[in-house]
């Protein structure tokens, strides 16, 4: 049924392509055979078949570039026959009716690099222009504009014509300009009127083109092109700083997430937890875990599977933490210095213990598909797994700031730290509360390790990369206090991303670590000083 | 005050527990040959050395199997390094002194082996370093078995200016900030100038060890190569630093059509740990890649998945370097009859073994040996399909003949010259600076 309603659509495709058959050459390849040989083909003869194949104009050869380029036709080494796969079922390329395999198939997938991969897309560009799929064509115009070539002229101009939907139709007409610019047989004036078409049709790609335009165009035409490029460079640096300013927020706000479990542990409560780190670790190793065990029993859900795991995250590195106050914290208060001995080796002993059990190599989060690629925000291009950290982070800061400030449990945290003994002759259960604010602490630590997964390495080492930067944070922010946390994550992290491209990546952290230590001359206590009786204490 | 003798209270700590693990194999005998593995277990290099760990305890496993070495067999000897320069010192001036092992295999990054180096000249033994490093160096009591820069890095540019490479022209240069990307950095620098490179068409750029937030590089990198030439970048980005790079580039659409990303780092070991969907067609050079078809490499695929019982567990070039780097030793050691340092560093010399990629590795005068160079490009299950290789094995040079400092300098450990910067300008043994 299906494959019926291909071979139809494959049909009207090879009448609609009139004026490619007509490009056709004198001893056109023989299209059974040419595909068969793809199997055992090197790289250099799989170029030619391309080539060949191509020149055909023969929409029969369709599927099985497409699938060449994508990476799904494959070899069947017994039969010598060469397959699409689709799915879990392999079909023939030029039919395409799905092929029983033999118990016996030895199956290898056919490979090609860069250069073949452009190729590919070039040459299917011409056959798939004229498709009946809005996005297919889309993907032809774009082919065209990654390898412009005067001989598409025509064909782009009858595509153009008949092109209904507005974004091909764009697409179509900025391929067409970035060819004439590029065609040293066109008129200057022709190449003249391109460059506008070029500037407002391509955009990113477009200082790329009228670059490369540039280094062999004829000296009439070069004034055009540096007017439009001096105006895009312009553009570009406005935008430039503001995408600086995107990626600071970003950063920030990866900052924020790893910092705000801290503090509450060193902030609310004094305690200067070096397992902090760790915490965030376990979280993302818990991500991975939830993964693995959607991806065994429920694919369906992977794309959640980020979603499910925040609450798993949460409480298993919040009851890690109540066990680590019960069981470590609690003899320690008043004594930073053992606290801080005693949290340091048990950072390395979880450390190890994960090492032991998951390995030392990294784990594989998948990135689900709402999180991955990147969209243009006017001049800005904002990645969505960024995009959905920093929401996730300014979400999770204002829970915690209402847990803090409109629930009976906050009200307590706020009471113990700022009079443990007033408080405990209040009647409130202050060893019952330390744990709990412990444990909050942890996680919203290994909430952060949800999120990490999306950017960093799932390793046993992935908590000590963020356990400076947290502390950095909560004292620049102001000890005690989460906005100053949020400022200070936001701050710091556009400061870094703006010396960056001036002093580059390793002296910028090093000014940054200076600034902070001046600043905290200035302003021992932070950006957001807590003030009263407390800070006595 | 109180937190310096923490630190060093700590440090003591640490260095009592590696002390005890090296004394796991207690079963010492006298007719073993005991051989020191002097690998991170710990620490952020944990990643990639617990695995050469493992290597060569599966080496040395087969080794036994086969009848040991001269009849007796052998006893590996492990300590845990913890990613801490100093103690890797500590403690290979341990392994040689206390446990005396004949011969040590060991190190990863460069610092490592640049802080082990004196105790092995010290006390004259033998150490096998396993992986790619910056050249500029040869010493006696050393045997180089990954690749120098001419075995790695200069090929690797070659490919990417060849017509087959996509013809680049212009370069971006990103490693991680330390000795390795910085000496190998500076040596294509060179080689692109003087390849006809303008200075401008090469950008360069340094981040430090696990750095992570990579969105404002890749999009200097996307800037750099929208200036209308074919643009490529060579990363020697080390360790932990490159899933997050390589997300950021998938993430912000940078295509390996458009610019591609050659790594030196990067191998089938690192890439398991991510999804390379977004990745593929992106680069890497080496000297071995697990998907190299040849007899050799299946058995030694099936051997070791057997040994360490995961059929998901990949090999790389490091690997196949300690593989190779133990076979000649073991040959050295049967030809010279004894396992006495200065014995072996005689006779080892010009000894051959097979490699994985149907060659033979030969040990060269110079202590490097002769490798061929592939170009894989980065599938979407984490292999490399090779598109390019060497015709003829390359031999190591020590040091490189691109810099204007080192281009008259040789190394060559046989009499007469036996001498690790050899001046043949000057015919004397010792740099002209």
């Amino acid at each position: 049924m299906l494959t019926n309603l291909l071979r139809v659509v494959l049909l009207i495709l090879s009448l609609l392509l009139p004026s490619n058959a007509l490009r056709a050459q004198d001893t056109p390849i023989d299209i059974p055979a040419g595909i068969a040989a793809m199997g055992e083909a090197s790289l250099k003869e799989l170029g030619q078949l391309v080539t060949d194949l191509a020149a055909t104009g023969d929409s029969a050869v369709v599927p099985a570039l497409t699938a060449l380029g994508a990476g799904t036709l494959y070899f069947e080494e017994t039969s010598g026959a060469v397959l699409i796969e689709r799915g879990s079922s392999y079909l023939n390329p030029i039919t395409g009716e799905a092929v029983e395999l033999g118990a016996d198939a030895d199956l290898s997938k056919i490979r090609v690099n860069n250069g073949l991969r452009r190729d590919i897309a070039a040459a299917l560009a011409g056959m798939t222009l004229m498709s009946d799929n809005p996005a297919t064509r889309l993907t032809a115009a774009n082919g065209f504009l990654a390898k412009p070539d005067p001989a598409n002229i025509p064909l782009l101009d009858e595509a153009i014509a008949a092109e209904t939907d507005a974004n091909v139709l764009k697409a179509m007409q900025t391929a067409r300009a970035v060819t004439i610019l590029g065609d040293d047989e066109a008129s200057i004036e022709e190449r003249q009127a391109a460059v506008p078409l070029v500037t407002a049709g391509a955009g990113r790609g477009a200082i790329t083109i009228l670059n490369g335009a540039r280094n062999s165009a004829p000296a009439e035409l070069q004034p055009a092109i540096e007017a439009a490029l001096a105006g895009l460079e312009q553009e570009r640096a406005v935008w430039g700083a503001l995408q600086n300013v995107w990626f600071g927020i970003s950063l920030g706000s990866v900052l924020l997430l790893a910092a705000i479990g801290l503090a509450i542990t060193f902030g609310v409560m004094g305690v200067i937890n070096m397992a902090h780190g760790e915490m965030v670790m376990l979280g993302a190793y818990t991500t991975f875990m939830v993964q693995l065990i959607i991806r065994q029993n429920f694919p369906g859900l992977i794309d959640y599977s980020l979603l499910i795991a925040l609450p798993a995250a949460f409480l298993v590195t919040g009851a890690i933490g109540v066990g680590i106050e019960r069981g470590i914290i609690r003899w320690l208060y008043g004594r930073p210095l053992e606290t801080l001995l005693a949290t340091w080796g048990l950072s390395l002993i979880l450390q190890q213990t994960v090492r032991s059990i998951f390995g030392p190599t990294n784990q594989m989060v998948i990135a689900p598909t709402w999180m991955s690629g990147s969209t243009e925000f006017y001049g800005l291009s904002i990645t969505y797994g960024r995009f959905w950290i920093v929401i996730f982070a300014l979400i999770v800061f204002f829970m915690l700031l209402m847990i803090l400030n409109r629930t009976p449990l906050g009200l307590q945290m706020r009471a113990v730290t700022q009079n443990r003994r007033m408080a405990s002759a209040m009647g409130i259960r202050t060893p019952f509360v330390d744990a709990m604010t412990f444990g909050l602490g942890s996680g919203i630590a290994g909430l952060a390790g949800v999120a990490l997964t999306q950017i960093d390495n799932i390793s046993p080492n992935l908590g000590q990369n963020y356990i400076i930067d947290s502390f950095m944070v909560v004292v620049f922010g102001g000890v005690g206090n989460l906005w100053g946390t949020l400022v200070g994550a936001l701050t710091l992290g556009v400061a870094n991303k703006f010396l960056e491209p001036y002093a580059g990546a390793v002296l910028g952290k090093i000014l940054i670590l200076v600034l902070i230590i001046l600043f905290i001359q200035r302003r021992p206590r932070g950006l957001f000083a807590l003030k009263g009786r407390a800070v006595e204490q | 005050m109180n937190i310096f003798s923490a630190k060093s209270a700590l440090l003591a700590a640490a260095l009592a527990g590696s002390v005890s693990l090296s004394a796991v194999p207690a079963m010492a005998q006298d007719d073993t040959i005991k051989v020191g593995i002097l690998h991170s277990l710990s620490g952020t290099m944990a990643i990639s050395e617990t695995t050469l760990k493992d290597t060569m305890l599966f080496l040395i496993e087969q080794q036994n199997a086969k009848g040991g070495v001269m009849g007796k067999m052998l006893e590996p000897v492990v300590v845990d390094i913890a990613s801490d320069w100093p103690l890797a010192a500590e403690l290979a001036r341990q392994l040689i002194e206390v446990d005396e092992v004949d011969a040590v295999f060991g190190c990863w990054t460069s610092v490592c082996r640049k802080s082990v180096l004196p105790v092995f000249e010290e006390l004259n033994s033998l150490l096998f370093y396993p992986v790619q490093y910056e050249g500029e160096e040869s010493q006696r009591n050393v045997f180089y078995t990954g690749a120098s820069p001419n075995q790695q890095a200069i090929p690797a540019v070659d490919y990417l200016m060849s017509e087959d490479g996509g013809s680049v022209e212009r370069w971006v240069l990103a490693g991680t900030d330390y000795v390795y990307p910085q000496t190998t950095n500076k040596i294509l620098e060179q080689y692109l100038l003087d390849k006809g490179v303008a200075a401008e068409d090469i950008m360069i750029n340094y981040t430090p060890f696990g750095h992570s937030d990579w969105q404002t590089i890749v999009s200097d990198i996307k800037a750099f190569g929208s200036a209308g030439k074919k643009t490529a970048v060579v990363s020697t980005i080390n360790g932990d630093a490159n899933v997050p790079f390589y997300r950021e580039l998938g993430n912000q659409g940078v295509m390996a059509e458009d610019i591609p990303v050659v790594a030196f780092s990067v191998g089938e070991e690192e890439l398991s740990g991510f999804d390379t969907t977004p990745l593929v067609g992106h680069l890497a050079a080496w000297n071995y890649f697990m998907s190299v078809d040849t007899p050799e490499n299946a058995a030694f695929i099936a051997d070791w998945q057997a040994f360490i019982g995961s059929e998901d567990r990949v090999t790389n070039d490091p690997m196949e370097a300690h593989m190779i780097g133990f076979n000649l030793w073991v040959k050295a050691v049967e030809a010279a009859g004894t396992t006495d340092a200065d014995a072996v560093i005689d006779a080892i010399v010009g000894l051959e073994t097979p490699n994985l990629t149907g060659g033979i590795a030969k040990m060269l005068p110079n202590h490097h040996i002769t490798k061929p160079v592939l170009i894989g490009e980065i599938q979407d299950d984490g292999q490399f399909f090779v598109v390019w290789e060497t015709e003829d094995l390359v031999p190591g040079d020590a040091w490189s003949d691109f810099l204007p400092e080192s281009k008259m300098l040789e190394a060559d450990w046989t009499a007469p010259i036996s001498c690790g910067n050899y001046n043949t300008e000057t015919s004397t043994c010792g740099s002209a600076m």
